[in-house]
């Protein structure tokens, strides 16, 4: 999907083949990645992969050392060009919110406006007030908010000079757990509304899954896979990707005749070698137990984790986790039949784990 | 998220040193920030080079002469006032921090108070206290019935051991603040752990508490060896012949600038070393704050007997090293009476100080706020150096900094034909030479309260790189600067040997005026300058001990 984009202009955010390195220590190497215009992407990652670097280099913030970056259609980064953060129209949310400590809530929100004149400004603060839920606070200041209400006006902030692109950096890890979803749903939804196009990194992949149309993960500096949530999640390209959304369970297996052994069955292992060293991914969640007296299966431990139940199981020398929705407490020592949904377990080579 | 720290610990860089041609970019910002380092840099520079300077006759003579003299004058005085300060510092910063006696708490801050007097305002001040005719000697005379001098045996004022004296009383504070800083900041706990493990508050604090606090203090005593290197006003007066006496008569007496310079930079020398001290203390004193938690300090309660000795102990230097000075100067002043204080040409004294002062003071805020907001915006190596440049006038003398000065300018008027030499603006770069760490390291400090995201968020609102600053970073730290720029005031206003050398001809200040007053032995009429210089100087330590009473959360007990 990038490749159709290179050929034209694309409109909305193009970052393509952009590298950086700090003091010779390379963070980003070859990251090609598009934001439709409306659309939300997220970088996704592990610490250090390099998806903050990326989106200061789409802010301008940092200067890549190689790549171009364009803004509908205007190259605004590259080819010897850089344009400063001040002079590219787009908004930035924070991690630590960065409101103003000197200005209060409504002259925060108006620091981007100065363009305007004085009566529309006000009406334009009001409005991104209002929007986020905090035009009651418009005199209040900075310390005297909540960290969920600070994030609201760095929201507001960010979106008032109506910007061209809008970049969140893990914008909710600063928040508490029930705050976070609240927020998030709300973030969701000022951004849809006002049609924004997004780029947002997060080291959540739930947090990713429920914000993004598309998401980008990254490893190393590198995309790993770039795709809808589901794509990800049930077509993930290698053992990193799919082990990054959940918990999994890995199991050494051997191609034989375009398959692989397992203890639930032979599994089709298209493009694999005979002989080839796999590995066989499983999601806890893609095994479906029943008590069965003469089942493969037998219970080690179980868990009630709220919403599923986790069941610690023995299965022909394998220690596997299945979990189950809802409560389901085989005794110790229950034997069960375990059947596997294919849809849920992946089969990779061998050494793709190690790349 | 480590990525993320990695990226906020840099700055905003619209235009990195690195650049994709990967050569060297220079900003606006950088090459000012370097123009101003070189600027600044160079007096210094100019004086260390001469380290390695072929000797001339007159060096020659001097080495043969005088030059132990000053080596071992200078190392008397250090050696005294060295073990005096540490002695008398960490004395009274452990009673007031870790002790309960009647007037502890207002001891903790009026034991700044010395800080105020210059040195050779309280050199001036005991030698017509202590001198034959006055008062002392005169009411033992009229007590004892003693004719003359030679009846009795009495402690000479104005020798080596009378200028350790005045230099230990004003200068002890240094490491009474790091010391008692140090004392606030160590664990309660370890202090209590050594007190169930069996010992004594003596014991544990000569086991634990002194040397957890030992690169605190070796920073303190370094810093008031500094200021002991630097001091003209009391030596010169006393006649004790050291450095910075020889390097003011070498310049003035036998106009011999490449000589001065050249004892100058053997005075270089013994800074490097204490600066070398302070530097490494400091680095191994930041290694032992290991407990980040604050707690009322358990302290100790003295009964009445020992609570009266800590009160005589740590009420002395208040006593003997501001009390005593200030009425003595505020009685001399009253004497010779009101028609003296506002004569025009007191009056002309306050203008000329206050001018230079405030000028002084601007300058160097700006210059301080330039060179670290061009670090921030690309802490490339080029700009930290400048930084570095920028800063090495901190701890060198001031009579160094007027010859290298003064040299400096000479080099720019034969090759431009500016004449700065012996104008106000020439003095003002010498203390923008001498002061600008002072205010640098306020500034810096300051701006580190501006998170990088914060600047980051001003700059993607559209906002460049000068309004951000204007805009942003200004209205952050405008207290900072405010203080930052009322130290330089105060040190500029105190400063002596730099201005002697440099003033523009018939151009007196308070200090000036002081000095030449009391180089004359008109000593009463000294006091009125002298007195104004000491309710300047009060402004700073008044600030320093609200920042005391503020980094004590909880403090109240």
């Amino acid at each position: 999907m990038i490749d159709d984009m290179d050929q034209t202009c694309p409109a909305g955010l193009y970052l393509d083949g952009i590298f950086h390195a700090y003091d010779g220590k390379p963070v980003v190497r070859g990251v090609t990645v598009a934001v439709p215009p409306g659309q939300m992407v997220c970088l996704l990652g592990p610490s250090g992969c390099g998806k903050t670097t990326t989106l200061r280099i789409a802010a301008g913030l940092e200067r890549s050392s190689r790549g171009r970056v364009t803004l509908n259609c205007q190259l605004v980064s590259g080819d010897g060009v850089h344009l400063p953060p001040e002079a590219r129209n787009v908004g930035f949310l924070f991690q630590d919110y960065a409101l103003f400590p000197h200005l209060n809530v409504a002259a925060n929100v108006a620091f981007g406006l100065d363009r305007l004149g004085r009566g529309e400004r006000s009406r334009r603060v009001d409005e991104m007030l209002r929007q986020v839920g905090m035009d009651s606070y418009a005199d209040s200041w900075p310390h005297q908010l909540s960290g969920g209400q600070q994030q609201r006006v760095a929201l507001a902030r960010a979106l008032a000079p109506k910007p061209r692109l809008m970049l969140l950096d893990e914008p909710f890890s600063g928040l508490d757990k029930r705050l976070r979803d609240q927020v998030r749903d709300q973030t969701l939804h000022v951004l849809k509304s006002s049609g924004v196009s997004t780029l947002m990194v997060t080291h959540d992949p739930e947090e990713a899954m429920f914000m993004a149309d598309a998401i980008a993960l990254m490893k190393d500096g590198r995309i790993v896979q770039f795709g809808s949530p589901e794509e990800l999640y049930l077509r993930p390209a290698t053992p990193f990707v799919a082990s990054f959304f959940g918990e999994v369970n890995l199991i050494p297996v051997q191609v034989d005749g375009g398959m692989v052994h397992t203890p639930f069955g032979p599994l089709a292992a298209p493009g694999l070698e005979d002989g080839q060293a796999a590995e066989l991914l499983i999601r806890p969640e893609g095994l479906a137990l029943r008590p069965d007296p003469q089942g493969t299966a037998e219970v080690l431990a179980a868990r009630m984790l709220g919403r599923v139940s986790l069941i610690h199981l023995r299965v022909g020398g394998l220690h596997l986790h299945a979990r189950v929705p809802g409560h389901f407490m085989p005794a110790e020592g229950t034997r069960l039949a375990a059947e596997l949904d294919a849809s849920q377990a992946h089969v990779y080579p061998a050494e793709a784990g190690k790349a | 998220m480590a990525d993320t720290e990695l990226a906020s610990s840099f700055a905003v860089r619209p235009d990195p040193a690195r650049g994709t041609a990967g050569c060297v970019r220079l900003s606006g910002w950088g090459i000012a920030a370097l123009a101003i380092a070189v600027l600044v840099g160079t007096p210094v520079v100019v004086v260390g080079l001469h380290v390695l300077t072929p000797s001339g006759d007159v060096w020659r003579h001097l080495v043969e002469t005088v030059l132990a003299e000053y080596v071992v004058n200078s190392l008397w005085l250090m050696m005294g006032v060295g073990t005096g300060v540490a002695f008398g510092g960490v004395g009274v910063a452990w009673l007031v921090t870790m002790c309960r006696f009647p007037g502890a708490r207002l001891l903790e801050w009026a034991l700044l108070l010395p800080m105020a007097m210059p040195a050779y305002v309280v050199a001036y001040t005991y030698t017509g206290l202590l001198d034959y005719a006055g008062p002392v000697q005169a009411a033992l005379r009229a007590v004892f019935g003693w004719g003359s001098a030679r009846d009795y045996w009495f402690p000479e004022i104005r020798s080596l051991g009378g200028a350790v004296w005045v230099m230990v009383m004003v200068l002890y504070p240094y490491v009474y603040m790091l010391a008692r800083a140090a004392f606030l900041e160590q664990s309660v706990c370890v202090l209590e752990a050594s007190r169930t493990l069996g010992r004594s508050p003596w014991q544990a604090f000569r086991q634990v508490a002194l040397p957890l606090a030992r690169p605190a203090i070796a920073a303190g005593v370094a810093l008031a060896l500094m200021e002991t290197l630097n001091d003209f006003g009391t030596v010169h007066y006393f006649a004790v012949d050291t450095f910075t006496t020889g390097i003011y008569r070498t310049w003035l007496g036998l106009g011999q600038p490449a000589v001065a310079a050249q004892l100058g930079a053997v005075l270089m020398i013994f800074v490097l070393v204490l600066l070398l001290v302070e530097r490494l203390s400091r680095g191994a004193g930041r290694t032992h704050h290991t407990s980040s938690r604050w707690r009322t300090l358990p302290r100790f309660r003295l009964g009445p007997g020992a609570g009266i000795l800590a009160l005589v102990f740590c009420g002395l230097p208040i006593l003997l090293g501001f009390a005593v000075p200030s009425l003595a100067l505020a009685w001399w002043s009253w004497q010779s009476g009101a028609e003296t204080l506002f004569t025009a040409d007191f009056l002309r004294l306050v203008r000329n100080s206050f001018v230079l002062a405030a000028a002084a003071a601007v300058t160097a805020v700006l210059v301080a706020v330039l060179l670290g907001y061009a670090q921030r915006l690309d802490p490339s190596w080029m700009n930290r150096g400048a930084v570095r440049l920028a800063s090495l006038g901190y701890a060198v003398p001031g009579s160094v900094i007027a010859v290298g000065t003064l040299m400096t300018l000479g080099v720019l008027n034969t090759l431009s034909g500016v004449l700065l030499i012996g104008s106000v603006g020439a003095l003002v770069y010498a203390y923008l030479v001498r002061f600008l760490a002072v205010s640098f390291n306020a500034v810096e400090a300051s701006l580190g309260k501006v998170t990088a995201s914060i600047e980051a968020a001003s700059r993607t609102l559209g906002k460049g790189a000068w309004a951000t600053l204007r805009l942003v970073h200004v209205p952050i730290i405008r207290g900072s600067l405010l203080s930052a720029s009322l130290l330089v005031f105060v040190d500029v206003m105190k400063e002596l040997p730099a201005t002697l050398i440099m003033r523009p001809f018939n151009f007196d200040t308070l200090a000036v005026r002081t000095f030449s007053l009391a180089s004359d032995e008109r000593l009463a009429d000294a006091a009125a300058p002298a007195l104004a210089i000491v309710l300047v100087g009060l402004a700073p330590v008044i600030l320093l001990s609200r920042a005391i009473a503020r980094s004590r959360p909880g403090g109240g007990e």
